[in-house]
């Protein structure tokens, strides 16, 4: 008995002096831009979410180092989401009124990115969804907060279909091919399906969904299907630990990894390092950027984070495929605030509407982008008020066993058949949620 | 003292048979749900509601659900994330399909289906026990996981299967501000706390009761075990599911099949354990203490690595939150392996007594 | 037809692996009456432990020889294992004896909570390879029956004949050797055995580096085969309806489970999966296991539970 009193009395007074302990509330730093990041170091998908945080908070130190943006200075604070929607929203609800109120939400997660977007509108917060997230939220005329900056799934889709065919010799040579779509068994993986099978309704290939529970570590049926069916090219849209497993299971069945395309989640290094030699031949699209051990802003992000011992995560890490994709996110975050700055204050800190408006009307032509640092990575993007993605370029990289090298040349998705895609779906959004279209005046403000 | 039932006369079986027998019971339970219904809504500000708030209310009615089932009747299950599922999804379904359709039949009907569900699940039970049924219930969680992922029907043929709700109104008022959620949700609570105490009070919950404890006994001595295990699974599923849907509709709002996951089954389950087995009141307790702690560790962790000039990174805290809330349940469990609950009654007992100390 | 016995050699082999992992369970459960929740975690810490020391010890002592890097490093990681087995017993265990089937399920799940995290903290979060030298390209055989062979994944025969090894080095054990007798008598009957003077404390920190031994043995394959990350611990779920096929005392039913949940998983996803769009896998394997306990409640080897009024 006497145990169980001296461990309640230890346990309360342990809470009382923790709470005790938890510190005030963070006085408002109405000096500095706070910039949240959702980020999942830990839990199945970590291996790949880890670079991607690491270079978007190596940016904002970046941009830091470089003075701000005109001046103002960047706040940051991780919040870990384990990629569990209740978890990111517990963060997005414990971040987006602190230090001033936030920026801008990054949820690197398609599912959080659906419970946000319900969310965001209210709190005028805008999302930035660079290469994931809901394919129709390209459409600014209905997803007013919602920003899939440089790319969305659908790009993903056409663009690898594009290069199929040019490894067939042509859209026409498509016709009676076999193409399965191996795809993680969740939101993000099911974004993939329309715009396959659009394209195999146009091109007449056929094509057989695969799904793979979460976390994607059980792919032995699948292969074994695969095997039956002999399907020309696999696509594979997964990511975390179902990369890996894929390339080795196609390893086991001896299917050849020069027929496997990878969406942009699933062309980076943590995916194909172990297996080395045995993914040689393993292609990815990238959303315009691949690894970039040689890019100004890497070097400059050597020089002035890391050296200073400031960097976050380890040396060999910068320049890395996701790497890049972490600080291009972060850059889109800082060209909108620096764009909503030209229109509402130069030096001033900026509320989250008027980033939003800087989202919107981001114009990063090529001589901005290369002054970035981004020079020979990415291509210009533009957003309009319609068009909440800019811009629709990608190549596709293919592993040679230690890197990944571009194999191809600059291609662009097929606007004439994603636009209306996006439109009906977008439509179908705003017929649900019973909200009209924006007017050419809300354009404007 | 003043915790005594000194002077309170029962002259009537019907004032003999109350919940709260005792006077200071029943005023202590009114001014908390005073309290919970005007004073919170003055006190707290928003983050508070979404974050702990509203989780707590909803989880505290899944895991009273849970708590019928695990502890009243004894028959575990690891399949309660799967009943919330179907509660979600099917509440969205009447909602959606049926123009029209007030939002507390909606979540009713989830809650419905999710009966049927986990009798049908819950036939398993009449035939295997113990551990055994605890893994056979994994079944409805991955099965329930998997139709929901592929059969297009249940997310109203969504291309990305995920499903969200908005709009709900209850009679013109409403519910879009933290205090409303949390207004109905309590409202919620409340009513089923009511009617869940009062079932366990019951024939049927000394049913389930002599189930737990003996049930070749209770079979002898004429307790049907078919008629009490399903109706077991059928209080507790309908419970669960309503839980759900509010889950989906009220604090998400917009959610997919992995919201539903074996996590959240198992989430339930240290909260009816922590809580208390086969006490209503226990499940209000697991809840609050499963819903605080991680973010209360969130918080603390941080604060503390800062006294000793450390900085922690988000992966080092989400490890360490793992490591002190699996510490702290096999420390509860080592302590006090009947829960919250009984630490609760025992200090009941020693209010009845104090000052004297026995 | 040459498909059908693909499909079944797989599954076959995954039964093997997932029956590697469901005998750690059956040990423990059958010396202690403790169903090991943690044992998923314990595969992924014992292959983590693996893992880093092999990739540590060559940076440590500075030699490059592989072979002596991985001897080493199952070393290490095996008095890992044999530590972290003392504390379960010494800290959990010995204070939960007597309790409840659901509190002690509910504490090796705290324990699985803690091991997760504790094991990442060390260890880190990132994707970590095992190089024991398996295979990794299939093989073809019977060429000549069936045009263009039928395809056998190396790794996987590999690991099906060092699961039977290890099945095999564990019943030697039980029955040849006096610890191994005294493991049975515990798990007979536990107030007899320590009347008679068998130490259940230390029978149990035994049990547990056993289970501990086999969870590391099952973490190098598996961790050979995906490599390891924290998602291995889902295996663990994949083996649970082994163990209640089989029968949760039996380990000769952890083997035969587990080839009938393998076989039965990949026919279903390969000739049911495409019917309904796929992904069946996992569920199915759990019907199946419920299908034979309405039959035999106690799993198809596993002692009868006999109520006494």
């Amino acid at each position: 008995m006497k145990i169980r009193h001296l461990a309640l009395a230890a346990s309360v007074a342990a809470a009382g002096l923790a709470s005790a302990l938890v510190p005030a509330v963070a006085q408002a730093q109405a000096k500095e831009q706070f910039f949240p990041v959702l980020v999942y170091r830990t839990g199945a998908y970590a291996p790949n979410g880890v670079p991607w945080a690491n270079g978007f908070v190596d940016y904002i130190k970046l941009t830091n180092a470089r003075g701000g943006i005109n001046g103002v200075k960047i706040s940051f604070e991780e919040c870990e989401t384990g990629y569990a929607t209740d978890r990111g929203v517990e963060c997005y609800e414990r971040l987006k009124g602190k230090n001033g109120g936030a920026t801008m939400f990054q949820p690197l997660s398609t599912g959080i990115t659906f419970a946000l977007t319900e969310k965001a509108p209210a709190d005028k917060i805008p999302l930035i969804t660079s290469g994931y997230g809901r394919s129709e939220s390209q459409d600014g005329g209905v997803f007013k907060w919602n920003f899939p900056i440089a790319g969305t799934y659908w790009v993903a889709g056409d663009i690898i279909v594009q290069d199929i065919a040019k490894k067939e010799g042509g859209m026409d040579k498509l016709k009676g091919k076999h193409i399965a779509l191996v795809y993680h068994d969740s939101p993000f993986g099911k974004e993939a399906i329309p715009i396959m099978q659009e394209r195999a309704a146009m091109l007449g290939y056929k094509l057989t969904l695969l799904p793979v529970t979460h976390p994607g570590v059980e792919q032995k049926s699948t292969w074994l299907q695969i095997r039956r069916d002999r399907p020309d090219y696999v696509v594979n849209w997964g990511w975390g630990v179902m990369n890996s497993t894929l390339v080795k299971e196609a390893q086991a069945t001896g299917y050849p990894r020069e027929k496997i395309y990878g969406v942009w989640w699933a062309g980076a290094e943590p995916d194909v390092k172990d297996i080395g030699e045995g993914a040689k031949g393993y292609n990815a699209i990238t959303m315009q950027h691949g690894a970039e051990p040689n890019a100004a802003f890497v070097k400059e992000i050597l020089a002035k984070v890391h050296d200073k011992g400031q960097g976050t995560g380890p040396k060999d890490e910068v320049g890395s495929v996701l790497y890049v994709r972490g600080a291009m996110s972060a850059m889109f975050a800082v060209e909108g605030v620096r764009r909503a700055q030209e229109r509402f204050g130069k030096g001033k800190v900026m509320t989250g509407e008027q980033v939003r408006w800087g989202l919107e009307n981001l114009d990063l032509t090529q001589a901005k982008l290369d002054s970035l640092g981004f020079k020979g990575v990415m291509r210009p993007v533009s957003t309009s008020c319609q068009d909440h993605m800019g811009a629709n370029w990608g190549r596709i990289h293919t592993w040679d066993g230690k890197k990944w090298n571009f194999t191809s040349d600059w291609y662009q998705a097929d606007e004439q058949i994603i636009k209306p895609m996006v439109k009906a779906a977008a439509d179908k959004y705003a017929a649900e949620k019973k909200i009209n279209r924006r007017t050419p005046q809300d354009c404007q403000s | 003292m003043f915790y005594r039932e000194n002077g309170q006369f029962k002259t009537s079986y019907r004032a003999d048979q109350q919940i709260f027998p005792i006077t200071q019971d029943r005023i202590a339970i009114l001014a908390i749900v005073a309290f919970a219904a005007v004073g919170v809504p003055l006190l707290v500000d928003e983050y508070l509601y979404r974050a702990i708030l509203i989780p707590f209310l909803i989880l505290s009615l899944a895991a009273l659900g849970v708590n019928i089932l695990v502890g009243y009747c004894g028959q575990i299950s690891l399949g309660s994330g799967a009943f919330m599922a179907v509660g979600a999804y099917m509440a969205y379904n009447t909602y959606i399909r049926v123009d029209g359709m007030p939002l507390i039949v909606a979540l009713l009907s989830g809650g419905f289906f999710a009966t049927l569900v986990g009798m049908v699940f819950g036939i398993p039970s009449l035939r295997v026990k113990g551990l055994y049924l605890a893994v056979a219930t994994l079944a409805a969680q991955f099965f329930c996981d998997w139709a929901f992922l592929r059969v297009g029907w249940f997310t109203n043929n969504n291309a990305s299967g995920s499903v969200s709700v908005s709009d709900l109104t209850v009679l013109g008022w409403t519910i879009n501000t933290p205090m409303d959620k949390y207004l109905f949700c309590l409202g919620f609570l409340l009513v089923f706390g009511l009617l869940a105490k009062n079932l366990v009070r019951s024939a049927i919950g000394r049913e389930w009761m002599a189930i737990r404890d003996m049930d070749v006994a209770a079979a002898v001595i004429g307790i049907r075990p078919m008629y009490a295990k399903l109706s077991a699974f059928a209080v507790s599923s309908f419970i669960v599911g309503v839980a759900g849907a509010l889950w989906g509709f009220i604090h998400l709002g917009s959610w997919e099949p992995a919201a539903f996951s074996i996590d959240r089954s198992f989430q339930l389950l240290f909260m009816v354990i922590i809580g208390g087995m086969g006490s209503i009141m226990g499940s209000f307790f697991g809840a609050g203490f499963i819903v605080v702690l991680p973010i209360f560790l969130n918080q603390v962790l941080p604060a503390v690595g800062e006294l000793f000039g450390v900085t922690i990174s988000t992966a080092t805290v989400s490890h360490a939150e793992y490591m002190v809330f699996g510490s702290l349940i096999v420390w509860f469990l080592i302590v006090e392996p009947h829960g919250l609950a009984k630490l609760w009654s025992v200090g009941k007992q020693k209010l009845r007594l104090w000052p004297f100390p026995h | 037809m040459a498909f059908f016995l693909e499909t079944l050699f797989g599954g076959l082999m995954a039964g093997m692996l997932y029956s590697l992992v469901a005998l750690g369970f059956v040990l423990i459960f059958k010396a202690s009456g403790v169903f090991n929740f943690a044992q998923g975690a314990m595969v992924l810490v014992a292959a983590l432990a693996m893992a880093r020391f092999s990739e540590w010890f060559p940076m440590w002592f500075g030699f490059e020889n592989m072979f002596l890097a991985n001897l080493l490093a199952f070393a290490a990681a095996t008095v890992f294992m044999f530590l972290l087995a003392w504390l379960i017993e010494r800290l959990v265990l010995r204070h939960l004896v007597n309790q409840e089937g659901v509190t002690l399920l509910m504490a090796t799940l705290g324990i699985t909570y803690f091991i997760d995290g504790f094991g990442q903290t060390i260890f880190g979060s990132d994707i970590y390879k095992i190089d024991v030298g398996m295979p990794k390209e299939p093989i073809f055989v019977l060429d000549s029956i069936f045009e263009g062979g039928v395809l056998v994944n190396q790794e996987d025969v590999v690991a099906a004949v060092i699961a039977a090894l290890l099945v095999a080095a564990l019943s030697l054990f039980f029955q040849k050797t006096a610890t191994g007798r005294a493991l049975r008598a515990v798990a007979d009957d536990h107030q007899a055995a320590q009347s008679i003077g068998i130490p259940l404390n230390r029978i149990w920190v035994i049990v547990w580096c056993v289970a501990g031994i086999t969870a590391l043995v099952a973490g190098i394959i598996w961790g050979s085969k995906l490599g390891v990350q924290f998602s291995l611990t889902t295996v663990a779920l994949r083996a649970l309806p082994v163990i209640i096929l089989g029968g949760l005392t039996s380990v000769p039913g952890a083997i035969i489970g587990g080839l009938i949940i393998g076989v039965g998983e990949k026919l279903s996803e390969v000739y049911l999966g495409p019917l309904v769009g796929g992904g069946i896998e996992i569920w199915f394997a759990y019907m199946l296991a419920l299908v034979f306990l309405l039959f035999r409640p106690q799993g198809l080897f596993g002692e009868k539970i006999i109520d006494r009024v």
